[in-house]
């Protein structure tokens, strides 16, 4: 199998283990779990695609990480070791020192995340400053070298550009470059291509690939684009209804998905389907939040239910370093993608 | 184009300026596109941002009015009629936008907001439009409960039929679906997608489909245009423009829509296009496309290339189409993939 080496890597050293992380929210109706039970390992320069529609809790987990949820409301349990921290617990001065140093975040609308009374110049330098100890002089350097790197054209003049002046693909070259300063071991990138033309995202994200094979660099991807994750990562995570369903080399899980939410993804994409013959779905809608099923979160949507499925399902190993959590995957030949 | 059927629309050399915020200058949205759309075809328009796709698809309703070129409704300008005639003539051209959110009065029940299109042209009684409209959501494949309900109680699927089902109430020939899948989940876009196609086949509706989405477009298509700078550079049967597009650009959006498929089937080479698309408001000289064309010579700055007919029914707007076409594309896996198993 193609991907085992890069399963084998994530199991020997992993830059980040996380082991049963929950995230409950507390609501006046009392304390809601987003997710449940999210264990997975990254390892160094291991590019991870997160999966599901939305509401699976792809975007809480990536947060989640940085401790970037509000405190007050929103909480963290289980294990998040980050090279021997354990980002859950630790304080918020050992985390300050990895955020946007050891792990940069870069989102989806780069208009939001930059800041539209700086120059773009300022806003990548500042990540240095925060960091490092080191001249305005040297990390307008390190900051011009950033854009270069990033693709941006006369970097001496867009330096001092704003926001507004750039177009979208250029802010979000921008906020990359702004999240790689620093030399993270670890990018997470929550659907940083989404809101970019096709053309556009294709420059982005062989950027993002170029610049994880050059600087070793992991990368968690969030999107609800397979077409995207098969593109750009070894391995795929999916999320249904905030709990990791699948996991799988991006190869194995494409043309052997072992669970059927995996598999009814991918079969309601359009372009593996005949030209105008109807397209299948996924019927039904991800359960709200306080309102889970026992046992299998996606039985009353799966076609391959059958009595059992109430009982609780834990991740299992699946073989050749995967993992389902769905107990009738022996049983099941699912349909993926293939020649 | 050669189609014996008559079209259902024609288009013809229109174009859209708007003023821009800088002094004197304007937006040429659409720049001059010409096409025929057959009565019961699905027409698709595709296009990255500042195509003009949107622009063109509003002037087929007539919610922006052409700078320039003519609109024909089953031959007739609506232009010419007098606004009573106007008013009765377009309830057969809608348009369905990508955010149900925005289309539906959140104070409103749904019921409301479906019948509200017949109450505003005066159509039969209150019973009689009420029936109309639960008539209407029944056959988009709502339940009747729905239309006691409000927006904010509907999943996103679920609003974007509704807003299918208040199109359906006025009886329209030609339905403008602009990116109408593109705000809704992969696993049910299908669905929404499906249900355009069983109404095509029912009712006998005409689509001029506007999406940025290859797969949805080449999925649900008889003929594709592809639009670029406010210009169409192509358009053909869906089967020619994705399996052996001519125009560069539409081989160069072919190859950067990301494949989810396993890396041992990824043979198609990438057509990497640098920059991104100029402003509307200054384009290239020549041909729009030449800043980022691989292929782009002198003669391409110096005059815009000539927009004919290929090969038969598949045209092109570019100096060397001739030289490009019959060449299959290297690019993508279009046809190759299937499912399998299951």
């Amino acid at each position: 199998m193609q991907t085992a080496p890069d399963i084998r890597a994530a199991q020997s050293a992993p830059l980040l283990d996380v082991q049963g992380m929950s995230i409950s929210f507390a609501t006046a109706g009392g304390r809601l779990e987003a997710t449940r039970d999210i264990t997975f390992a990254v390892a160094p320069g291991e590019r991870i695609g997160v999966v599901g529609e939305s509401g699976c809790g792809k975007t809480i987990t990536g947060l989640s990480l940085l401790r970037l949820l509000p405190e007050d409301v929103a909480h963290i349990s289980g294990r998040l070791d980050f090279m021997g921290v354990d980002l859950a617990t630790c304080s918020e001065a050992a985390l300050r020192d990895i955020r946007g140093k050891r792990i940069g975040m870069i989102f989806q609308e780069p208009m939001s995340a930059l800041d539209p009374v700086f120059t773009v110049g300022d806003q990548i330098a500042e990540g240095l400053l925060a960091h490092g100890r080191m001249s305005r002089a040297e990390a307008r350097e390190r900051a011009l070298e950033a854009l270069r790197s990033v693709g941006i054209a006369a970097p001496e003049k867009r330096f001092h550009a704003y926001p507004h002046q750039l177009s979208g693909g250029m802010r979000q070259r921008v906020m990359i470059a702004g999240a790689m300063i620093c030399n993270p071991q670890l990018l997470i990138a929550d659907e940083p291509t989404t809101a970019l033309d096709v053309t556009v995202q294709a420059q982005i994200l062989e950027l993002l690939r170029d610049l994880s094979d050059r600087a070793h660099m992991a990368l968690l991807f969030i999107t609800h684009d397979l077409g995207v994750v098969a593109e750009t990562c070894t391995r795929m995570l999916t999320m249904y209804a905030g709990e990791i369903v699948e996991d799988a080399g991006v190869d194995a899980a494409l043309e052997h998905p072992l669970h059927p939410y995996t598999s009814g993804l991918l079969r309601a994409l359009p372009r593996l389907s005949e030209r105008r013959s109807a397209l299948p779905s996924i019927p039904g809608r991800v359960p709200v939040l306080g309102q889970m099923p026992e046992g299998c979160r996606f039985r009353q949507r799966c076609p391959f239910a059958i009595d059992g499925c109430e009982r609780p399902q834990p991740l299992q190993d699946a073989g050749a370093g995967r993992r389902v959590r769905c107990w009738r995957f022996r049983d099941l030949d699912l349909p993926g993608v293939a020649a | 184009m050669t189609d014996a059927r008559t079209p259902t629309l024609s288009v013809r050399e229109l174009r859209v300026e708007f003023p821009a915020t800088e002094r004197g200058a304007t937006v040429k949205a659409v720049d001059g596109v010409s096409f025929d759309i057959l009565k019961g075809e699905t027409f698709g328009l595709i296009g990255e941002s500042g195509s003009g796709k949107t622009t063109i698809g509003r002037a087929v309703v007539h919610l922006v009015e052409p700078t320039a070129g003519t609109i024909l409704h089953d031959g007739v300008d609506p232009a010419t009629l007098s606004s009573r005639d106007f008013r009765a003539a377009r309830r057969a051209w809608q348009i369905v936008f990508q955010d149900p959110n925005a289309a539906l009065n959140p104070r409103s029940t749904i019921l409301t907001s479906v019948m509200e299109p017949l109450a505003i042209l005066g159509v039969g009684s209150a019973a009689e439009r009420r029936l109309a409209a639960m008539r209407a959501l029944a056959r988009v494949g709502l339940p009747e409960e729905i239309g006691a309900r409000y927006p904010h109680q509907l999943s996103g699927g679920q609003k974007q039929r509704v807003v299918i089902a208040r199109t359906l109430t006025l009886k329209p020939e030609l339905i403008v679906c602009d990116e109408v899948v593109a705000a809704l989940d992969m696993s049910i876009r299908g669905d929404v997608l499906n249900l355009f196609a069983e109404l095509q086949r029912e009712l006998g509706l005409t689509y001029l489909f506007i999406t940025h989405d290859l797969s949805v477009v080449s999925h649900i298509s008889d003929r594709i245009a592809v639009a670029y700078l406010g210009r169409l550079v192509e358009l053909g049967p869906a089967e020619a423009v994705t399996e052996s597009a001519i125009h560069p650009y539409t081989r160069a959006l072919l190859s950067a829509e990301p494949a989810p498929l396993p890396s041992h089937m990824r043979t198609g080479k990438r057509i990497l296009l640098e920059g991104e698309i100029p402003s509307p408001i200054n384009p290239p000289s020549g041909c729009h496309f030449r800043t980022r064309c691989g292929h782009a010579v002198d003669l391409c700055a110096q005059r815009a290339p000539e927009w004919r007919e290929i090969v038969r029914g598949h045209w092109a707007a570019c100096h060397f189409a001739e030289q490009f076409s019959g060449e299959k594309n290297e690019v993508g896996n279009k046809a190759g993939a299937t499912l399998m198993g299951g």
